[in-house]
């Protein structure tokens, strides 16, 4: 009854050791990414060694590679990556969550969705132009500093915003956005219809469906778009080279060099997004380019440490809010 | 399938809500607002003075922009005078000299640093906004023509030999096409890439007519790929400024330089620039300043320091060549009486 093809060869030694093949190769490249990924921590560790004392978290940049150290970058990359998040997060989730919950599709939010996609892909200095012109300078207007009085305060405002953590956390946050909405929508997608129709049944309205149900079921993606997003904007050195930023400074953002300086002037926190400022990735770019192989070799590499650990860290944090967030999900 | 009840996720984010509408309530409800247009000398958008009312008076601040050469200078500078003053606020970038003279030209500068004197066009746009500017020599940049240590059948090169290497649509590979008893290897070619002001500098003394060059060489913006790729390769030929030579003198060997066929070979040094015989890859480094911004104790005192032993030291240090003590002498009379 049942025929074998005459074309038919039931190789099974040979069809059972592709598949070993196939997992062998798997197995391969999964191991090839962990073992380079190990060699450049060694090779960069072993060469940060000498610099990595508890003085270069503290100090400020110097021209000396004994005395360099990495605050103003830390504090101007906290300042700035804070504010990113601030700008872009309820931004892009709004966004996300009206184009797929709210917004009907015809020929405008196809042309929205397609501008968001293509915007994922631009190169980041493009943005740092862009940023240039719409917040270091917007446009050529005439320079202002607007002064806010309260009580207990100045704010100096400049406008246009000029080289500030402000026009440099404006810029970062469009370049997240395009990453942030589109991560927000497929984890909106991906919950299931029957939890809105069940939520809709019972009588929810849709803003009760959207806030209750679908979003925090949606939280533990958006989050991981948020995070990806945030995490590139700290390595980014192009837009901010774009803007001006500066490379050595001698103070941090809002004169806020220390605890201490926090605690005895509360009310310098408002200066901060108006302040000038440094990041760890321009600086360590200026320290590759020094001439000095200290400074070549040991500083930029203590400086890769110092990024590396803190985007670990916020990352790591960052996937402790998402396992709080799924372990609320129960269906 | 079971919902979860109005959990705490919920909370946090009608919280969040909350807390960002009352936020920008502060914002938008300010208890005075005024608008100071920016008519005092100098005080840049972006100095941001702090909190005044809490430091007790503004903090003095100083921008400082422009050439990538020059800012290993202004930086060391920058730290010394900041160490001595501890009040004064310094920041110092790296736009590049056109970039600088962009911002300079905008008022967005107290000092832009250039490794070319200021073009006519910039001069103009600084003319046009109302900028006026003291320009004054602060050091001196040997480019020096560096190859392999490895190398050693060309001691000398005249400058209009590397004319014929660097030339635009330069037809020569070979090392034997430029003297027949040099070996028959191709030349590895590393330089400036095209935006730099060393590049600008280079083709305009070499080829004659700034930014005519061959394309087809190793170019970089960061000059230790420079200095990499000459240390790695026999047949090498590279130029960059005289400090990442300095830095690297077991790695490299600098090429003498004859500045007509029958002229002597001459090697750069501190020496030979100071008795002006390293011709003619020898530039003055510029700074210029707003003589508005002069007008504040901080940038004059910075300047000052600039031009005092103690700032031409760390010239040194940095490893660049200091100016001819005659033209110091000027620069800080040019200073005192812009000053007066």
């Amino acid at each position: 009854m049942s025929q074998t093809p005459e074309n038919f060869s039931a190789n099974l030694a040979w069809r059972h050791r592709q598949g070993w093949l196939f997992a062998a190769a798997c197995r391969l490249a999964t191991w090839a990414s962990v073992v380079f990924l190990a060699i450049i921590l060694l090779v960069i560790i072993a060469q940060a060694w000498p610099r990595l004392t508890l003085g270069f978290l503290t100090r400020f940049d110097s021209y000396k590679p004994e005395s360099a150290g990495m605050l103003a970058g830390i504090l101007g990359s906290f300042w700035l990556i804070g504010f990113t998040a601030a700008i872009c997060v309820p931004i892009g989730i709004g966004a996300a969550i009206y184009l797929e919950e709210y917004a009907r599709s015809n020929w405008v939010t196809r042309f929205i969705q397609l501008n968001i996609s293509n915007l994922a892909g631009v190169p980041s200095i493009v943005f740092g132009i862009l940023g240039f012109t719409a917040f270091v300078r917007m446009f050529g207007l005439p320079r202002n500093t607007i002064v806010l009085t309260l009580g207990f305060a100045d704010v100096r405002i400049p406008l246009p915003f000029g080289r500030s953590v402000i026009a440099g956390a404006l810029t970062l946050a469009l370049l997240c956005l395009p990453v942030v909405i589109i991560a927000s929508q497929e984890a909106l997608r991906s919950v299931p219809a029957s939890l809105r129709h069940a939520a809709l049944a019972l009588g929810a309205t849709k803003w009760q469906t959207i806030s209750r149900q679908v979003l925090p079921a949606a939280m533990p993606g958006i989050l991981t778009g948020v995070i990806l997003a945030l995490s590139r904007a700290l390595g980014e050195t192009a837009p901010l080279a774009v803007l001006g930023a500066a490379f050595f400074i001698t103070f941090a953002p809002g004169r806020i060099n220390s605890a201490t300086d926090l605690g005895q002037h509360p009310d310098r926190l408002l200066q901060v997004p108006f302040d000038q400022f440094t990041a760890m990735p321009l600086q360590i770019y200026n320290w590759v380019n020094e001439q000095s192989r200290d400074f070549q070799q040991q500083v930029s590499a203590a400086g890769i440490v110092v990024l590396l650990v803190i985007l670990v860290l916020m990352n790591g944090s960052a996937i402790l809010i998402r396992q709080h967030f799924q372990r609320k999900i129960r269906w | 399938m079971k919902l979860s009840k109005r959990n705490s996720s919920t909370t946090l984010l009608s919280s969040v809500l909350t807390l960002s509408t009352l936020a920008l309530l502060v914002l938008t409800v300010p208890m005075g607002c005024k608008v100071e247009s920016e008519s005092k000398p100098g005080t840049t958008a972006t100095d941001g003075a702090g909190s005044p009312a809490a430091a007790g008076g503004p903090v003095e601040a100083i921008t400082v922009n422009g050439s990538s050469t020059v800012y290993p200078i202004s930086q060391a500078v920058a730290e010394a005078y900041k160490e001595r003053n501890p009040g004064i606020e310094i920041s110092v970038g790296l736009a590049g000299t056109g970039g600088g003279f962009e911002k300079f030209a905008l008022g967005d500068l107290d000092i832009c640093d250039a490794s070319r004197p200021i073009r006519d066009s910039e001069k103009e746009a600084c003319a046009k906004a109302g900028v006026e500017y003291l320009e004054l020599e602060v050091a001196i940049d040997a480019l020096t023509v560096v190859v392999n240590p490895a190398n050693d059948w060309a001691p000398c090169l005249s400058v209009s030999q590397l004319k014929k290497i660097w030339g635009p649509g330069s037809q020569v590979t070979k090392w034997n096409e430029i003297d027949p008893n040099w070996p028959d290897h191709k030349i590895e070619l590393f330089g400036a890439d095209t935006a730099s002001g060393t590049f600008d500098y280079f083709t305009e003394v070499i080829v004659g007519k700034a930014k005519q060059s061959r394309t087809d060489y190793t170019q970089n913006s960061n000059d230790n790929v420079l200095v990499q790729g000459v240390a790695d390769e026999k047949y090498s030929l590279g130029y960059f400024g005289y400090g990442y030579y300095a830095e690297n003198p077991d790695r490299l060997k600098a090429v003498a330089i004859k500045a007509t066929d029958d002229a002597e070979c001459v090697l750069p040094s501190a020496e030979t620039v100071d008795n002006n015989t390293y011709i003619p890859l020898s530039r003055p480094l510029y700074i210029y300043v707003n003589k508005k911004s002069l007008q504040r104790k901080a940038v004059a005192g910075y300047v000052q320091f600039y031009l005092s032993d103690a700032g031409q030291k760390l010239v040194t240090e940095r490893k660049f060549l200091l100016m001819k003590a005659l033209v110091l002498a000027d620069m800080q009379a040019k200073l005192a009486e812009a000053l007066k």
